[in-house]
C-alpha cells in the first residue's frame, strides 16, 4: 500500500462532461460520479445516494450540490454530506484537475475490500 | 572584483528586480542586461491604455537609456541571447559571448496563438508588446475596419474597447460560455458582455474558432458553428506560453514555465528565473502584482538575504477599460465548504459576490460598484474573521459595523421624487398620492400610477412604500418565491421575461436578482422552460437544467435503469413495428414489457449505455420516441372510432393521430394527456384529461382541465365544433394559451382554476383573432421542437459517447 505522494492518473478531459453535469467512472468497487461545476471545479462521490441508492451522477448540480434524481436529496459535492433535514453522508473520492486533464488518485485502481 | 550579473529579459520584472537589488545591494555586481526588444523598459500592463489613445508611449517608459547608464548596466537591447552554455557560465549572443556568475532568466511570455489554419496570415496578430499596438493602430487608421478578437478574457476585452474607441467594427469570439471566466462568475460576465454590447461590440460566446480565412491577408474568420466573420485585423488574445526556449536547451528543469523554487531558483543553483517564463508551485502568473513580489524576493537573495522566499499572493484582476467597473480576488468558486453571499442590484446593474470559508473572505467578485473592492481585498488578505459582521458585510464599511440595514426605514426616507418604477417612470410622490387617494393594495396601485404594471420587479419596493406609508394598516405580504434562491413567484418571472425580453438564464437571475450563483434544482428547470417557451427561437435549450428523464429521454427507475417508449399514435401499430418492440426486447435483455395506460407498450428495465442503440433500432422500425418522460404531450389515447365501431360517430383514431402529430416534441408547464373519443359513450375516457375531445353525429365537444390523478375532475366545456380543422385550431390555441401562462408544474386543471374558464375562453373561443396568434405562435416553436430526441442521440459516435461511462477502471485493476 502506497503512502507516499499520490500517484494521479488521467482519466478523461474536463470538456467530456458538461458544466453543472457529472459522468460516470466504473472502479471496482462501484461506480463514481465525477461532477463538473458551473465555474469548473470537479468532485468525485460515490454514485449512490445515501438514501436510497439513487443515481447521483443523473442529478441537477447547483452550487456544489447535486439533487437525487429519485427523492431530491440534496447532497454537498465537497463533503458528500446531505444537507437540510436530510441525515446521510456518501463517500468522497480525490481527484484534480491540471491544464483540462481529469486526473484520479492512483488509489480508485486499487482493488480493496470491503471493510 | 564585482561578481557578473547577468539578466536576459528587459521587461516589468527585470526592470523591478534592478529597482529592488539597487536599493539592496547597489555595488555588489556587474550588471548585463539583454533585451530582445530594440527598446528600454515599459509598462507593458498599460498597453491597453496607449492602444485606446488615452496615453501616449512616452507616458508609460518606466526605464529609459539614462536610468540604465546612471546605474552602470550595460544594455544589450535588440539583441537575442541564443543559448546559455552552463559549463562555462556564459550566454552566447550575435554579440559573442558574456560570461556569468549569476545569470537570472525574465524572458516573459508570448502570445499563444491557436492552432487553426490561416493564423501565420499577414494581418493575424498577438496584443503582448508596442510592436503590436502599432500594428493595431496602423489597422485602425482607415475607417469602417473590422477587427475580430479572438478570447474573451481581459486582454482581449482591453483590445476590444480599444479598437472600437478607435473607431473599429468590433467583435469578441470567445471560446467559453462567458467573458473572462477565470475571474469572472457567469453572473458577471453577463453585465459585462451587456456592457460592451452597449458600446457596439459584437460579442459571441461559446465561438469554436475552426480557422482564419484570407489569401494574401486575413479576410475572415471561420467558426465551427459555419458562421463567418469579417475582418480586416485579428487579435489572438487566447493566452500566453511562457518563453522558455533558452531553459529547455539549457537542460533545465522546465514544465509549463520554468520551474523555480520558493527562492526562485531553477535547477542550476546559478541560475534564477522569474517573471511570466516561470513555473512556481504548479501555477504560471500572469498578471503583475504577483511579478513585482517575485522581484522583491529575488532582489534580496541577489543581494544575500537567504530567507527571502516567494509566497503566492491572492492576486485581483481590474479590467482597465474606462467606465467599466469591474474587480475579483481569490476563488471565485464555491468550493469545499465554502459559503457566499451575493447581492444584486438589477436596476443599475450591480453584482457584488463574496466567497465565504470558515468565517473568512476568500474570493470578491464586484461588478458595477467597486467602491468597496479595498476594504474587502484588506478583509482577504487579513483572513479576519466576518462572522460578527456578516448579515451586512456585503453592504460594505458604511452599513457592517452599523447597526442592521432596516428597509422600511430606507423606503422612508427616499424624497417624493425618487424613482420607483423605472418600465413606467413612476415617483414615490406618484405613489404616496395614489395612497392617500385611496389605493391600499398593490393591485391598486397598478390600477391608479401603473407602477410595477410592466415588468414587475419593483413590486417588493412598491409594496414597502405601501408598509411605510400606511403604517399598521398595511401587513407586508408573505414572500412565494418559487424556491429560496428568490422572492419572485412564477408570474412574477414569466412577466420579467416577456417585458425586458430577457433570453438567457444568467441574465435572468441577474435582472431578478436571483440569490444563488446558479440556481438549484427546484427554479433551473423553470426557467429553461419560461425561457424556451418564451423565445423558441433564440433561447438554448439547457440540458443541464433538465430533471434526469428529459435530459435521458427516458424514464429513470428506482435501480438507475431506464424505460423506453416508443410513440404509437393514436394507440395504433403495427405487425412489424410490435415484432421491432419484440427484438429490441430480446436483444438488449429487457427484464419487463407492459402495455400501459395511455394504448402503447412499454420496456422496462434498459440500461443507460444501452439507450442510444436501442434507440437506433427502434428508429429503423419507423418508430420514434413517446415521450413518456417528459413536460409535454404525452399520448393522445383514442377509440377505434367509425373505421370498426358500430357505435362510432367520427373518425376518433384519425383525429387522435392528427391531434398527436401537431402536439408531439412540444414542451410544456407539465404532462400534457388527451383522448378522442368516436361516441359519447367515451371509451377513450376523454373527460378526465387535459384535453378531451368527444366525437357526436354533428360534431365535435372540446372539454379541458380535467384530471385522474392526486386529484379527480371531470373536463369542463371549452366549445363545440363541426369540423376538425376546428379541432385542431382550438386544442393548439389551448395548449399554448396554458404554455405560455401556466406556472411550471401546473397542470392545465390547477392553471385553469386560478385563472378560470371565463378566461380562458375569451382568448381561445370568443377572439379569433387571438386563436389564430396562440396557434401562429405555437407553429414557430414547434418549428425548433417537434423532432425526435432519439434520432438526434444516436447519430456520430461521438453524440453517443455521453452515454457511457467516462472512464472504465475496472480493466485496469483486473491487470
Amino acid at each position: 500500500m502506497k503512502t507516499e505522494t499520490t500517484d494521479w492518473i488521467d482519466i478523461a478531459a474536463l470538456d467530456d462532461i458538461p458544466p453543472r453535469g457529472a459522468r460516470v467512472v466504473r472502479t471496482a468497487e462501484g461506480c463514481i460520479a465525477v461532477f463538473r461545476t458551473h465555474d469548473d471545479r470537479v468532485f468525485a462521490l460515490d454514485d449512490r445516494c445515501p438514501h436510497k441508492g439513487g443515481p447521483l451522477s443523473e442529478g441537477i448540480v447547483h452550487g456544489t450540490a447535486v439533487t437525487c434524481p429519485l427523492h431530491n436529496w440534496v447532497i454537498d459535492l465537497a463533503t458528500g454530506e446531505a444537507r437540510g433535514a436530510d441525515e446521510g453522508r456518501v463517500r468522497s473520492h480525490e481527484i484534480r484537475i491540471r491544464e483540462g486533464r481529469i486526473l484520479v488518485s492512483s488509489q480508485w485502481l486499487a482493488k480493496r475490500k470491503a471493510a | 572584483m564585482k561578481e557578473k550579473l547577468v539578466i536576459i529579459g528587459a521587461g516589468m520584472a527585470s526592470g523591478r528586480l534592478l529597482e529592488d537589488l539597487f536599493e539592496h545591494a547597489p555595488d555588489r555586481y556587474d550588471i548585463t542586461l539583454f533585451g530582445a526588444e530594440p527598446r528600454g523598459n515599459y509598462n507593458r500592463i498599460m498597453l491597453s491604455p496607449v492602444l485606446a489613445g488615452e496615453k501616449s508611449y512616452e507616458e508609460i517608459v518606466t526605464h529609459d537609456a539614462a536610468w540604465y547608464r546612471s546605474h552602470g548596466i550595460a544594455t544589450r537591447f535588440g539583441e537575442p541571447v541564443v543559448r546559455i552554455d552552463r559549463e562555462r557560465g556564459c550566454v552566447i549572443s550575435p554579440g559573442g559571448e558574456t560570461p556569468y556568475d549569476r545569470l537570472v532568466i525574465a524572458t516573459g511570455s508570448a502570445s499563444f496563438f491557436i492552432p487553426v489554419p490561416g493564423r501565420d496570415l499577414p494581418g493575424v496578430i498577438g496584443f503582448r508588446d508596442m510592436d503590436d499596438v502599432e500594428a493595431m493602430l496602423e489597422a485602425a487608421r482607415a475607417p469602417g475596419r473590422r477587427a475580430v478578437i479572438i478570447g474573451g478574457g481581459l486582454l482581449g476585452l482591453e483590445a476590444a474597447a480599444a479598437l472600437r474607441a478607435r473607431g473599429m467594427e468590433v467583435t469578441v469570439l470567445h471560446l467559453m460560455g462567458h467573458l473572462m471566466e477565470r475571474q469572472l462568475d457567469p453572473a458577471a460576465g453577463y453585465l459585462l458582455q451587456r456592457a460592451l454590447e452597449a458600446r457596439g461590440i459584437e460579442v459571441f460566446c461559446n465561438a469554436h474558432t475552426k480557422a482564419i480565412l484570407g489569401h494574401e491577408r486575413v479576410d475572415a474568420v471561420l467558426l465551427e458553428d459555419g458562421s463567418v466573420h469579417e475582418a480586416d485585423l485579428v487579435v489572438m488574445a487566447t493566452g500566453i506560453r511562457p518563453e522558455t526556449r533558452l531553459a529547455v536547451d539549457a537542460g533545465l528543469r522546465v514544465e509549463r514555465g520554468i520551474w523555480v523554487d520558493d527562492a526562485l531558483q531553477t535547477t542550476d543553483p546559478a541560475i534564477y528565473a522569474l517573471g511570466e517564463c516561470v513555473e512556481h508551485r504548479q501555477t504560471v502568473y500572469g498578471l503583475v502584482a504577483p511579478l513585482y513580489d517575485m522581484a522583491r524576493v529575488l532582489a534580496r537573495r541577489l543581494a544575500g538575504d537567504a530567507d527571502a522566499a516567494f509566497e503566492p499572493p491572492a492576486v485581483s484582476t481590474r479590467l482597465k477599460v474606462t467606465g467599466i467597473d469591474l474587480f475579483s480576488v481569490g476563488e471565485i468558486a464555491t468550493d469545499k465548504g465554502h459559503e457566499e453571499i451575493v447581492f444584486r442590484d438589477p436596476g443599475r446593474g450591480i453584482y457584488k459576490r463574496l466567497v465565504i470559508e470558515a468565517g473568512r473572505i476568500i474570493g470578491v467578485v464586484l461588478y458595477g460598484d467597486t467602491t468597496d473592492s479595498g476594504w474587502f481585498f484588506a478583509k482577504l488578505k487579513a483572513g479576519e474573521d466576518i462572522d460578527p459582521i456578516r448579515d451586512t458585510v456585503i453592504f460594505g464599511p458604511a452599513y457592517a459595523e452599523g447597526a442592521a440595514a432596516d428597509p422600511l426605514a430606507a423606503v422612508a426616507a427616499l424624497p417624493p421624487e425618487a424613482e420607483i418604477c423605472g418600465c413606467n417612470g413612476v415617483c414615490k410622490g406618484d405613489i404616496v398620492a395614489a395612497i392617500e387617494g385611496g389605493a391600499t393594495d398593490l393591485a391598486a396601485i397598478r390600477a391608479t400610477t401603473k407602477a410595477s404594471a410592466s415588468c414587475g420587479s419593483c413590486a417588493g419596493l412598491v409594496e414597502q412604500v405601501l408598509a411605510a406609508t400606511l403604517g399598521d394598516d398595511f401587513a407586508l405580504p408573505e414572500k412565494k418565491g418559487i424556491c429560496p434562491c428568490t422572492d419572485l413567484g412564477h408570474e412574477d418571472i414569466r412577466r420579467l421575461i416577456k417585458a425586458r425580453e430577457i433570453k438567457t438564464m444568467p441574465a435572468l437571475m441577474q435582472e431578478a436578482g436571483w440569490k444563488s450563483s446558479c440556481g438549484c434544482h427546484v427554479c433551473r428547470p423553470a426557467l429553461n422552460f419560461y425561457l424556451l417557451a418564451e423565445w423558441p427561437l433564440e433561447y438554448a435549450d439547457d440540458a443541464q437544467s433538465r430533471f434526469v428523464n428529459e435530459r435521458n429521454h427516458a424514464n429513470i427507475q428506482k435501480d438507475g435503469t431506464y424505460s423506453v417508449m416508443p410513440r404509437m399514435w393514436g394507440g395504433m401499430t403495427t405487425p412489424a413495428e410490435l415484432r421491432a418492440i419484440a427484438d429490441a426486447a430480446e436483444k438488449y435483455d429487457v427484464p419487463a414489457v407492459k402495455v400501459t395506460g395511455g394504448q402503447r407498450i412499454d420496456l422496462l428495465g434498459v440500461k443507460k449505455e444501452d439507450l442510444p442503440s436501442i434507440w437506433a433500432d427502434l428508429n429503423a422500425a419507423g418508430m420514434v420516441s413517446g415521450h413518456a418522460y417528459s413536460k409535454g404531450l404525452r399520448t393522445v389515447k383514442t377509440c377505434v372510432g367509425t373505421d370498426f365501431c358500430r357505435f362510432g360517430t367520427q373518425d376518433s383514431t384519425g383525429l387522435g393521430i392528427r391531434l398527436e402529430k401537431i402536439l408531439w416534441g412540444s414542451w410544456t408547464p407539465h404532462k400534457v394527456k388527451l383522448a378522442v373519443s368516436g361516441c359519447p359513450r367515451n371509451c377513450a375516457e376523454a373527460t378526465c384529461k387535459d384535453v378531451g375531445v368527444i366525437c357526436t353525429e354533428t360534431g365535435y365537444e372540446i372539454g379541458v382541465a380535467g384530471a385522474a390523478g392526486m386529484d379527480l375532475k371531470k373536463t369542463e366545456p371549452l366549445v363545440r365544433v363541426a369540423t376538425e380543422d376546428e379541432v385542431a385550431e382550438y386544442v393548439t390555441a389551448f395548449i399554448q394559451l396554458y404554455r405560455e401562462n401556466a406556472a411550471y408544474l401546473d397542470r392545465p386543471y390547477k392553471w385553469v382554476e386560478k385563472v378560470g374558464m371565463d378566461w380562458v375562453r375569451a382568448r381561445v373561443v370568443e377572439d379569433a383573432d387571438s386563436r389564430k396568434a396562440l396557434c401562429e405562435r405555437f407553429e414557430i416553436s414547434q418549428s425548433v421542437y417537434r423532432k425526435d430526441p432519439w434520432a438526434q442521440e444516436t447519430g456520430a459516435a461521438q453524440r453517443r459517447r455521453k452515454w457511457a461511462p467516462l472512464a472504465d477502471l475496472t480493466l485496469e485493476a483486473a491487470e
